[in-house]
C-alpha cells in the first residue's frame, strides 16, 4: 500500500442510448459506476459477489452481472439498465407491464436484475415455457420469495411479446 | 464488499501480457472474472496488478476440425453453449453448460477462467479431463503442452507459474456413433455440482461397448476418471447389469467431505449419477 493517490481512468459507455464519460478507480465495479458516478441508481447491488443477480445489466445486448465486471472493462461498450426500459413518456414495456398487472414485485429490490435478466431471456427464446422461465432466473434471487407471481409475470410478457 | 487497489493493464497481445505478468510480482490474470471478480470483492483475492486479457485479440476462437475442437481461453462459457459445430461434435458441452452458473454468469465467463480457478466441481474442468485435453501455455520462453491429467496441481491449482498464461484447450474427438451422458446434482441450479458425473461411450457394430470414458466431478481436489469402469465395460453389451456394476465402482471412490454432505452421501450420488450418465450415454450410441 502507498500513499500516492489511486489512478483514475476515464470510462466512456452509453448508457440506455446516452453517452457518458466519468473518471474511476480501476477497482470500481460497472455497478457502483452506474451508481455512484452516473448517479443511476436504479440498477442494485445485493450480495457483491456474483450470487444474487440483483445488479444484472445489459452490456452489449448481454446480460452481465454488475458487480463481476470492472467499469474500465466496459469501455466503449453499450449498456442497458432498468431506467432504459419504459418509453421517454414513461409508458411501461410489456416486461413491466406484465410485472406490475401480476404484482410481481415486492419489495423490489430484485426486481431490475430480474427484469434486466428477462429482457434477453425473452429476446432470445421467446417461446419458452415455465420451466424454462425457472431456469433463466436460478441466477436471480428474491428473498420475498415472490417466485410465483414473478414467473406468472414473465410468462405473460413473453406471450405478449409473442 | 469491494476489491482492494490494484493497477490495472488492459494489453493487446499475449507478448504485452507475458511482459506484465514476468515484471509484477503479484499479478493476477483477469479473464471474464466470474470468480476472480468474486474474489476480489471479498478481498480473498489482493492482487497489485490485475492484467486484464478481455483486451487481446484471438484468444476467443472455437475452431472444430476432424481431428479435434479447439478452444482459445478466451472462449466465453455461453458461446461454446451456443456454437453449432461444438453442438455436433461435442454435445455434452451443451448439456454440461446448462449447468454451469447462470446465463449472466456464462456470457462474460471463459473456459480458461473456469480451467485455471479449478473448482473441484467445475463442469469445463471434467470436460476437459474426459476428453483427455491438452493445455497450451504460453511463457516468455517458450509455449508449452500439458496434459489435462498433469494440469491440476494441487486444490484450485493449477500447474501454471505466475508468469505463464493458459491461452487454448484441444479435445480430441471422439468419432464413429457415440452417446454421451452428463448429470449432476446441486441445491439450486447454477451452483457448483456437490457431484457431477459425465460419460462418452462408443458401441461396435454389434453393439459392444468399444470405448468408453466416465469422470466424476466434485468428489476430490479435481476430476477423477473412473479407469476401472472403464475397462471393466469394455466388450460388454451396455445392458442394465454392466452400467449397474460399472456405476458400483463410482459408490466407492475415494470422496471428500464437506460441513453439509459426507464423504458417504458423495458416493452415493457418484453411483447414483453415473448409472444415470452411462445409461443415457447407451441410449445415446445406439
Amino acid at each position: 500500500m502507498t500513499d500516492t493517490p489511486e489512478i483514475q481512468h476515464d470510462v466512456t459507455v452509453t448508457v440506455n442510448g446516452r453517452p457518458y464519460t466519468a473518471a474511476c478507480v480501476a477497482r470500481t465495479s460497472l455497478a457502483d459506476f452506474l451508481r455512484h458516478e452516473l448517479h443511476l441508481t436504479g440498477t442494485h447491488l445485493g450480495c457483491e459477489h456474483g450470487v444474487c443477480g440483483a445488479c444484472t445489466v445489459l452490456v452489449d445486448d448481454q446480460a452481465v452481472r454488475g458487480c463481476l465486471m470492472l467499469a474500465v472493462q466496459a469501455n466503449g461498450a453499450e449498456v442497458r439498465t432498468i431506467e432504459g426500459l419504459a418509453a421517454e413518456d414513461g409508458r411501461l414495456s410489456a416486461l413491466q407491464r406484465a410485472f406490475s398487472d401480476h404484482h410481481a414485485v415486492q419489495c423490489g429490490f430484485c426486481t431490475p436484475g430480474i427484469l434486466m435478466t428477462l429482457v434477453e431471456v425473452l429476446r432470445d427464446t421467446p417461446d419458452i415455457d415455465e420451466r424454462g422461465i425457472r431456469e433463466a432466473l436460478s441466477g436471480n434471487l428474491c428473498r420475498c420469495t415472490g417466485y410465483q407471481n414473478i414467473v406468472d409475470a414473465a410468462l405473460a410478457a413473453a406471450n405478449a411479446i409473442r | 464488499m469491494k476489491p482492494g487497489r490494484f493497477s490495472y493493464h488492459a494489453p493487446q497481445t499475449v507478448d504485452e501480457a507475458l511482459e506484465l505478468l514476468s515484471t509484477r510480482d503479484n499479478a493476477k490474470v483477469l479473464a471474464g472474472g466470474q470468480s476472480l471478480m468474486a474474489m476480489l470483492n471479498l478481498r480473498y483475492a489482493m492482487p497489485d496488478d490485475v492484467v486484464d486479457l478481455n483486451g487481446v485479440r484471438g484468444l476467443d476462437d472455437i475452431t472444430v476440425t476432424e481431428q479435434d475442437i479447439r478452444f482459445g481461453a478466451m472462449a466465453r462459457q455461453r458461446a461454446i453453449e451456443r456454437d453449432a459445430a461444438v453442438a455436433q461434435a461435442a454435445p455434452i458441452f451443451r448439456d454440461a453448460l446448462g449447468y454451469v452458473g447462470h446465463l449472466q454468469t456464462r456470457n462474460r465467463g471463459t473456459i480458461g477462467g473456469s480451467l485455471c480457478h479449478l473448482d473441484p466441481a467445475a463442469e469445463l474442468v471434467a470436460l476437459c479431463m474426459l476428453y483427455d485435453a491438452t493445455i497450451t501455455i504460453a511463457g516468455k520462453e517458450r509455449e508449452k503442452h500439458l496434459p489435462m491429467s498433469k494440469f491440476p496441481a494441487f486444490y484450485m491449482t493449477p500447474n501454471v507459474e505466475p508468469d505463464e498464461i493458459v491461452v487454448g484447450f484441444t479435445l480430441p474427438r471422439w468419432h464413429g456413433v457415440h452417446g454421451h451422458g452428463f448429470f449432476e446434482f446441486a441445491r439450486r441450479h447454477g451452483d457448483f455440482a456437490v457431484i457431477a458425473a459425465g460419460t462418452l461411450m462408443e458401441l461396435d457394430s454389434g453393439g459392444l461397448i468399444r470405448r468408453c470414458a466416465i469422470v466424476i466431478g466434485g468428489a476430490g481436489a479435481s476430476p477423477l476418471r473412473l479407469t476401472g469402469a472403464e475397462d471393466m465395460l469394455l466388450g460388454q453389451r451396455p445392458d442394465a447389469d454392466a452400467l449397474t456394476a460399472a456405476a458400483a465402482i463410482a459408490g466407492e471412490i475415494d470422496a471428500m467431505e464437506d460441513n453439509v454432505y459426507s464423504s458417504d452421501y458423495r458416493r452415493h450420488l457418484a453411483r447414483v449419477l453415473t448409472g444415470r450418465a452411462l445409461a443415457q450415454a447407451a441410449e445415446r450410441a445406439i
